[in-house]
């Protein structure tokens, strides 16, 4: 077997509630090299968060493992920082002693309080934030919040930083702008990531690969599509570039064609219903 | 966004003169003081109507202040005994609700994390304190009295007993609703036991614990008043009951106006104490 930095090893996720047994993720496999940059697609509950939090170990597989740079995860830790995607940063601390917080747990023992200190304002340099350090997080924007979330999983230097849609709650001005700076980030520090979204045209524009999931339940691995573009990259002139074009037909592709959302169940009964009121007034 | 920020960051220009000030203080005069002042007035003319009849059974406003003006003016007096000024009886009286009220708080508190924490407290405790904490106050004194043999500590009992429901059942409350996302977050940072409890559950339950906090202090300062009235001694409840018996109605009146502001006190503490602890939040 060829030793890959990240690789999540046939991992089945079945949740049991009141005795019955729902299978969401099957068979799932996948190798990431340092520093790739991966995309996770797939229509809502299909399970890509699910994979996700086990990648971070905030929740264990059934059954397969997930192996990070040689060791098997099976509990969080900060070498797999976790974005989330409603930003978590705590109230009652500070835009500067959120990130603190995690610097000085991350590297209590190895670094001097003055470099924790440096090392904090850097990263809050890095996403923008120096300006409000001292703000609490009611006092900023969504977009701010999120960076601050960003700049504080960055902080704990992670082996792979995991993003949970992380623009999802974001306006889409401020979700391009954000996009951006992530790739921005990347250019200087080549992180290892996943990413889960559901926005195609993030997942072309941001990864070097996109996996796209099957629907739910027992999803699996649909295809996985290898993103040929240059960095950096630029969404104007990506606009007109037929490979970019072609790469998000793929995408949605899959995702309308192939994986085409089960109609949910409430549609249909409607649909049931005005068809029967439908064939009354026939009568 | 930064542009906004800055501009939202530009402090005001100092003001030139003192003008401003006495606005704002002016303000705040005709805003504040003076309705609950009108209103007042308003309420004590009335008193003053109805009581001043030759056969009122209470005194008007005008006579509880000439009887009670030696006790207004002198509050810290000392006769020996119980015959003291009401602010010795009222410092008498707090003493008890801080001690039954602090070892309440601390009890409160760690059973509050316990029953919030672990399903299987919540399920032997939570059954018990909802039965428990529907006792009244003061149907604990009698058995109290028999355990402890004194009544100073018996005081202090029944106002922990009082005391300690609502902080136990805001405080699990608060524990059992810290949001997921904070225990990822911990999770994810590895924070140990101890730290968790510093940095995560205490600020994220603080609003909780304070409610909580806020209701207890003022059920002791309800309870310590008719707990006093029946154990006797020096304090602001037997004052009452003395009185009462002593048929000075003006003593009392002016008893229960001191009551009322010291409840007021206490309950604007510790709502000052949560609104400076709590800062920030309540708000996501």
């Amino acid at each position: 077997m060829t030793a890959r930095y990240l690789s999540i090893e046939q991992v089945d996720m079945t949740f049991s509630r009141a005795g019955v047994d729902s299978q969401v993720l099957k068979n799932i496999n996948l190798n990431v090299e340092r520093g790739e940059y991966i995309a996770i697609i797939g229509h809502s509950g299909c399970g890509k968060s699910t994979l996700l939090n086990i990648v971070a170990g905030l929740i264990n597989a059934t059954s397969g493992a997930v192996i990070l740079d040689g060791k098997e995860v099976n509990d969080p830790g900060p070498d797999r920082s976790v974005v989330f995607q409603n930003h978590s940063l705590l109230p009652w601390l500070t835009v500067y002693e959120n990130v603190a917080l995690a610097v000085n747990k991350t590297f209590a023992r190895t670094r001097s309080k003055a470099e924790r200190h440096a090392w904090i304002l850097k990263n809050l340099e890095m996403v923008g934030m120096s300006a409000a350090l001292h703000k609490r997080p009611d006092e900023i924007s969504g977009g701010m919040k999120q960076r601050v979330g960003i700049a504080r999983a960055l902080a704990m230097e992670p082996k792979v930083l995991l993003l949970d849609e992380p623009f999802g709650a974001l306006d889409a001005l401020t979700r391009a702008h954000l996009q951006e700076e992530v790739m921005r980030i990347q250019e200087e520090l080549h992180n290892t990531i996943i990413m889960i979204t559901h926005d195609v045209d993030e997942a072309v524009l941001l990864s070097d690969r996109i996996v796209m999931l099957t629907n739910g339940p027992s999803a699996k691995v649909g295809e996985i599509l290898d993103i040929d573009l240059p960095r950096p990259r630029n969404r104007i002139t990506l606009a007109d570039d037929p490979r970019y074009n072609h790469y998000r037909q793929e995408v949605l592709r899959f995702l309308y064609e192939k994986q085409r959302k089960v109609e949910d169940l409430a549609e249909r009964r409607r649909k049931e219903q005005s068809a029967a009121a439908l064939e009354k007034e026939r009568a | 966004m930064s542009v906004s920020q800055r501009a939202d960051s530009v402090t005001q220009p100092a003001p030139a003169s003192w003008t401003p000030y006495l606005q704002d203080l002016k303000d705040v005069l005709v805003q504040k003081v003076l309705p609950p002042l009108l209103i007042l007035a308003l309420l004590g003319g009335i008193w003053e109507i109805l009581c001043s009849s030759p056969g009122a059974a209470l005194p008007p406003p005008s006579q509880v202040l000439r009887d009670t003006w030696d006790l207004i003016i002198n509050p810290f007096y000392d006769y020996g005994g119980n015959d003291k000024g009401m602010g010795w009886q009222i410092l008498a009286s707090l003493e008890r609700v801080a001690y039954g009220y602090s070892l309440a708080v601390i009890a409160g508190i760690s059973l509050g994390v316990l029953v919030g924490q672990s399903t299987w407290a919540l399920r032997g405790l939570d059954p018990v304190f909802q039965v428990l904490r529907t006792v009244p106050p003061l149907a604990w004194l009698p058995i109290s009295l028999a355990g402890f043999q004194d009544s100073t500590p018996s005081a202090i009992f029944v106002i922990f007993i009082t005391a300690i429901w609502p902080i136990i059942i805001n405080t699990s409350v608060g524990v059992r609703n810290i949001p997921e996302d904070y225990r990822n977050v911990a999770r994810v940072l590895r924070l140990n036991g101890y730290e968790y409890f510093i940095r995560i559950m205490l600020p994220a339950a603080a609003p909780y614990i304070f409610s909580g906090l806020r209701i207890g202090v003022g059920l002791s300062w309800l309870a310590i008043v008719a707990a006093e009235m029946l154990i006797g001694g020096v304090g602001i409840g037997f004052f009452i009951w003395d009185a009462w018996n002593a048929s000075m109605i003006s003593d009392i009146i002016l008893a229960l106006i001191y009551v009322g502001i010291v409840g007021f006190i206490l309950d604007r503490m510790v709502a000052y104490v949560g609104n400076r602890v709590t800062r920030g939040t309540s708000k996501g």
